[in-house]
């Protein structure tokens, strides 16, 4: 173990260490990237939580970020829809491209963008309203729907699709927050959908829930990858292995190695990874 | 550490364990003891300050009434011009035919029995004369208070034990009055005239109506201004301004403000609102404004301290599906924020409530014989009203200090159970 320690930090040394191994190039080069992230630093004031990260983000598929606590795979996560941009001191330098477009660019709205690249948090954080407004809240502010009745049916199919719906058709003016934590978690994912994202981010999304609510959540993320580009960030391996198609494992603000999920669990290029999912560390 | 050390040094450690124990839990039923005491002490501090204030007010509440039929003499009272006549006379001479007393030359019986009739009776006669002069000539009942001093003789302030030259009133002043209620003539009740009426010279006559009018629209004037400037000021500071030197000197100055001895206020709004921009002095509209920069800061600090308390979670779920930051105050964070800021508002416009240092500085402290006329006519407000009956000489105003201090308490505990209430009423859980 001491040695391969040893071997890792001799690899450290001798290569740069910002270069960071994307297998998906030339493993799912069918693929289009939804997201290319090219060189990206993030500060938090002088601390500086991000290396020089390139990560290519796969879509209609789920990409796993894993690492272990502090490595900056959440503040990877959050620079993708800007949501760093709300707390202060907060930096970010480099590309990240959604669909081509820089995300940091001028021009684009925050507004938008996260209408576009919508986020789950770790804690299932549904609005202090009915389950009805949860959902019509994100609809209603960007005026995607005209009417009452298409207001309804946008809240319905987005409940239908986080499957939630048969749970909760009989009771959506009641509070979002008396829900199970479960429910809650895919009525936060049913919001998110509701605006129609073209990304949705998950951060840790079922580190609150039990496991009978995290096999529904995981069901659910398989099925919305048809649709929907998914980023998840997540502690369990077992998890980033059953849902992901691509898996990314960051360590210390630095981005180790990425490549198929299969590719990174059975045969890992980089040391550090085979020690993190293997359990020697993190 | 060997193997059999073990044993020897665990067993040495629970005795150390147990004996600290006893220690905590001594310590524990110490802090306990503590904490009780000084609830019961502080407790009986308040029961001591409202009982001495129930007790010297209550009396307040119940007067003396006098019936008498004055025979308005068409010889005395000019038809034309009813306001020369000298009711107080008539009633003074109605109520000695009443006692079967002969008046003298000089009118000294007459003279003794003004001072324990109140003047409201003439001026009674006179405003029914005014509406009716076909009064005059006939006898009509008028009802009306004692004096002060009469009044407080029936409640046992004024003795008979009491030297006669040590109390207001003579022995046949006190003869009569026993005779008045023997012959049914005096009646008490609720003193429903304490509620009714606005300031007077007359003990008897005063009431706290005025004070409780101008303080309700003293009231509207601070809530009006210091309520919706506060929360948009606060709101600002806490979910938008940037966090650097400029902020943070605004918000040391805001805390520093909220501390400023409530006088200044006065003297500033003496400088500026009468002197420079010329609001009439004594008027509830100063007085609001006033008391608005002074409950600004109170109200600030509170919407600040509600928006802090709700979750990042909540507006991190906002700004997630879209919403611009504005959205997310608005839609969000201050309608959970609201209960917070509303109890902090009602709180300080109760401190308002009882503000008096200010007022004084801004000329409220004068005498309002009535009702204010609006936002610029004079008034008084109930804690002023307090401090000038406090320092009035007749002894009739002392019973009245203590009465209007209960209308303000009341009034205080309406706004402070409001307070509970909203804050009941409107705290959701996330």
């Amino acid at each position: 173990m001491t040695n391969q320690r040893d071997d890792a930090m001799a690899h450290d040394a001798a290569a740069p260490v910002h270069i960071a191994v994307d297998r998906a190039h030339a493993a799912m080069p069918t693929t289009p990237a939804k997201i290319r992230a090219r060189d990206v630093n993030v500060f938090y004031g002088e601390k500086q939580a991000l290396f020089d990260v390139g990560l290519d983000v796969p879509a209609n598929s789920v990409t796993a970020l894993i690492g272990p606590s502090g490595c900056g795979k959440s503040t990877f996560l959050r620079s993708i829809n800007r949501m760093n941009d709300t707390i202060p001191g907060a930096r970010v330098t480099g590309r990240i491209e959604l669909d081509g477009e820089d995300v940091n660019d001028r021009g684009i709205d925050p507004v938008v963008l996260r209408a576009r690249v919508g986020m789950v948090f770790q804690k299932p954080n549904p609005f202090p309203k009915s389950i009805f407004e949860n959902v019509a809240y994100g609809p209603r502010i960007h005026g995607l729907a005209t009417s009452k009745s298409e207001l309804e049916g946008v809240v319905e199919s987005s409940l239908k699709r986080a499957g939630l719906w048969n749970e909760v058709a009989d009771r959506l003016h009641q509070p979002g927050t008396g829900l199970s934590g479960g429910q809650q978690q895919r009525l936060v994912i049913a919001r998110a959908i509701a605006v129609s994202p073209e990304v949705i981010l998950m951060d840790e999304p079922c580190s609150a829930l039990d496991p009978i609510a995290t096999a529904r959540i995981e069901e659910l993320i398989d099925e919305l990858r048809n649709q929907y580009c998914i980023v998840i960030v997540t502690h369990s391996m077992a998890q980033a292995a059953r849902v992901s198609q691509k898996t990314a494992f960051f360590h210390l603000g630095k981005l180790v190695e990425a490549g198929p999920t299969g590719e990174i669990f059975t045969n890992p290029r980089d040391s550090r990874t085979q020690d993190y999912i293997t359990g020697r560390f993190g | 550490m060997t193997d059999a050390a073990v044993p020897t040094s665990a067993q040495a450690l629970r005795h150390t364990v147990e004996a600290r124990l006893k220690k905590r839990h001594a310590q524990e039923m110490r802090f306990r003891l503590y904490g009780r005491l000084a609830i019961i002490v502080a407790l009986s501090f308040l029961a001591l300050l409202i009982g001495r204030i129930v007790h010297q007010g209550y009396s307040t509440f119940v007067d003396y009434r006098i019936s008498v039929p004055v025979y308005l003499d068409p010889a005395r009272i000019d038809a034309a011009d009813p306001t020369g006549a000298n009711y107080d006379m008539m009633v003074a001479e109605a109520v000695l035919d009443k006692l079967d007393e002969q008046d003298d030359e000089f009118g000294r019986k007459a003279g003794k029995v003004m001072s324990i009739m109140s003047n409201d009776l003439g001026f009674q006669l006179l405003d029914q004369v005014r509406a009716d002069p076909s009064l005059i000539g006939k006898t009509v009942t008028v009802t009306g208070p004692l004096k002060s001093d009469a009044a407080l003789y029936f409640k046992g302030d004024i003795q008979r034990a009491t030297p006669q030259d040590l109390r207001k009133l003579d022995d046949q002043q006190l003869d009569w009055l026993d005779k008045l209620q023997a012959s049914g003539a005096v009646s008490s009740g609720f003193n429903i005239g304490f509620l009714t009426r606005s300031d007077s010279t007359e003990p008897e006559q005063a009431g706290v109506l005025g004070a409780i009018v101008g303080s309700a629209m003293m009231l509207l004037v601070t809530a009006l201004l210091a309520v919706p400037i506060g929360v948009l000021a606060a709101t600002y500071l806490e979910e938008f301004a940037p966090k650097n030197r400029w902020t943070d000197l605004i918000e040391v100055n805001i805390n520093n403000l909220a501390a400023v001895p409530s006088i200044v206020y006065g003297l500033l709004g003496l400088a500026v609102f009468i002197n420079w921009l010329a609001v009439p002095r004594s008027s509830p509209l100063v007085g609001g404004l006033v008391l608005a920069l002074m409950a600004l800061p109170t109200v600030i600090i509170a919407t600040r301290s509600a928006l802090k308390a709700v979750p990042p979670s909540i507006r991190e779920a906002a700004l997630g599906v879209g919403a611009s930051r504005t959205q997310t105050v608005f839609h969000h964070v201050l309608p959970l924020a609201m209960p917070g800021v509303m109890t902090g508002a009602i709180l300080s416009l109760a401190h308002a409530l009882g503000e008096t240092a200010p007022l004084l500085m801004i000329g409220m402290v004068s005498f309002v014989p009535g009702v204010p006329e609006g936002l610029t006519g004079a008034a008084t407000v109930l804690p002023v009203q307090v401090f000038i009956w406090e320092n009035a000489s007749e002894r009739g105003f002392h019973e009245r200090t203590a009465a209007a201090i209960m209308v303000l308490l009341v009034f205080m505990i309406v706004m402070n159970l409001a307070a509970i209430l909203v804050r009941r009423r409107f705290e959701r859980r996330w």
